[in-house]
């Protein structure tokens, strides 16, 4: 299991876990625990309602893809720690990171 | 005032074969949507990916399913109001329903289905102070008719394609264009933005990069955009319309105040027939929601079924509903 800690809308902090061995993505945590998030496009990185500002161990994660990158940079608020949770694959490189989420929520 | 059978709002992929379901019962539609084309998601936001789980269909690009569905339903005479955002709803004396855009189109119907997907695409607002203030008075989220802004003052914000390709058009049309954006390149088709920079170095428009919309000003309508530049220097921009284009974002929109139930910005039913609480209303496709609900096309395409065959009675409250294979009637046109 991976543990890594989210920051909702409220700025309230919660530590969640999420198995590594199941190809999910953070956006598919994030809805398990019924965090507000929409993502519209289902993970196709085409509608950006699933961005989070990764406050802690962001470089452990890598580059942005241009897709997604094309998505976060039309956004009105984009931030240099930005990122789609959709586009992040549940594995050891997120242990112990902090996840704000910036999506809509409604 | 538009006449139908049944009002589906949302021309995505489930309200498009809600209509072929209907005319199979002989039922006439008219289709709604706040996007100015039909096909919902699949046109607005990923035409070009290929789609896998639609039965007899080993891979079909999502536009080219739209366009399928749009010839199988052609038969049946749909008609449209697209572009325009459903507001109200008034429940006539016998039963019936008058639906109000926000462009004010009518339309009256039997039977309401809404298919509406995650809700309508409303364009995504920047975080600016009293930005609401000014919608309508020189704020505006669309470019409908460029004709406005002839020999105005018109700001753009926003850095992809639609940013870029209102610069260029408007440059021709405004006054003065300013064009404001975050970054120092553009991340749209690279001949826009090759035509941006040459229109800007060329003096037709103003081209304010690494800068950030911070306030406005006015008294009553818009006169001055403050941004805040590179140095973060406050620059006040005067101008009579500013134009945000920062993408579309889904929202539920009026629907959320119609009495429906509604968990999680979607609207609860009832499996039998997908009705909701509320009397010849339906919501069938993403929008609903129940126990054991998937999210996917061909689920809402088998909702749309059940559900015209429970709607039937309102419509022809005299007739009882036969039902029909298609490979023994065959598809009888309008």
């Amino acid at each position: 299991m991976i543990n890594f800690t989210i920051e909702d809308h409220q700025g309230n902090r919660q530590e969640v876990e999420a198995p590594a061995d199941m190809g999910l993505s953070l956006m598919e945590i994030l809805k398990a625990y019924e965090y507000p998030v929409l993502a519209t496009c289902g993970g196709m990185a085409l509608c950006a309602t699933c961005h989070v500002e990764i406050l802690e161990g962001k470089d452990r994660l890598g580059e942005a893809t241009n897709v997604e990158l094309d998505q976060l940079e039309a956004l009105p608020e984009y931030f240099p720690t930005s990122r789609l949770a959709c586009q992040i694959r549940i594995g050891d490189i997120l242990d112990g990171a902090v996840i704000k989420l910036r999506g809509e929520d409604n | 005032m538009i006449t139908t059978d049944i009002c589906i709002i949302g021309a995505g992929p489930v309200g498009l074969f809600a209509v072929f379901e209907a005319g199979l019962l002989k039922m006439r539609c008219h289709l709604i949507d706040a996007l100015p084309q039909v096909g919902g998601q699949l046109s607005e936001i990923y035409p070009q990916k290929p789609i896998y789980d639609i039965p007899g269909y080993p891979e079909v690009k999502a536009q080219e399913l739209v366009d399928n569905l749009m010839e199988q339903i052609k038969p049946f005479k749909p008609t449209f109001t697209l572009g325009e955002r459903v507001d109200q709803l008034s429940k006539q004396g016998d039963g019936s329903y008058v639906v109000t855009t926000n462009d004010k189109t009518q339309i009256h119907a039997q039977v309401i289905i809404i298919a509406g997907g995650l809700g309508c695409f409303e364009p995504r607002k920047p975080v600016i102070e009293k930005l609401e203030d000014f919608e309508g008075k020189g704020v505006t989220y669309m470019v409908k008719n460029p004709e406005l802004f002839r020999d105005k003052r018109v700001v753009l914000a926003g850095g992809g394609d639609s940013a870029l390709d209102w610069t260029i058009y408007l440059a021709n049309v405004a006054e003065r264009v300013t064009l404001v954006h975050r970054n120092e390149t553009f991340r749209g088709a690279p001949d826009t933005a090759a035509k941006v920079f040459d229109l800007a170095n060329n003096g037709k428009i103003d081209l304010i990069l690494s800068a950030n919309l911070k306030e406005l000003g006015g008294n009553g309508h818009l006169d001055t955009v403050i941004l805040t530049d590179k140095s973060k220097t406050e620059v006040k921009i005067g101008t009579d319309y500013l134009i945000p284009l920062f993408g579309l974002s889904p929202k539920l929109g009026p629907i959320a105040d119609w009495g429906l139930t509604i968990d999680k910005n979607a609207i609860e039913v009832d499996t039998t027939d997908y009705s909701t609480g509320v009397d010849r209303i339906y919501a069938i496709g993403d929008i609903n929601t129940y126990p054991g609900k998937l999210k996917l096309i061909l689920c809402g395409f088998h909702e749309a079924a059940i559900m015209m065959h429970s709607a039937f009675k309102y419509v022809y409250p005299d007739q009882k509903l036969s039902f029909k294979y298609t490979t023994v009637n065959g598809v009888n046109a309008f």
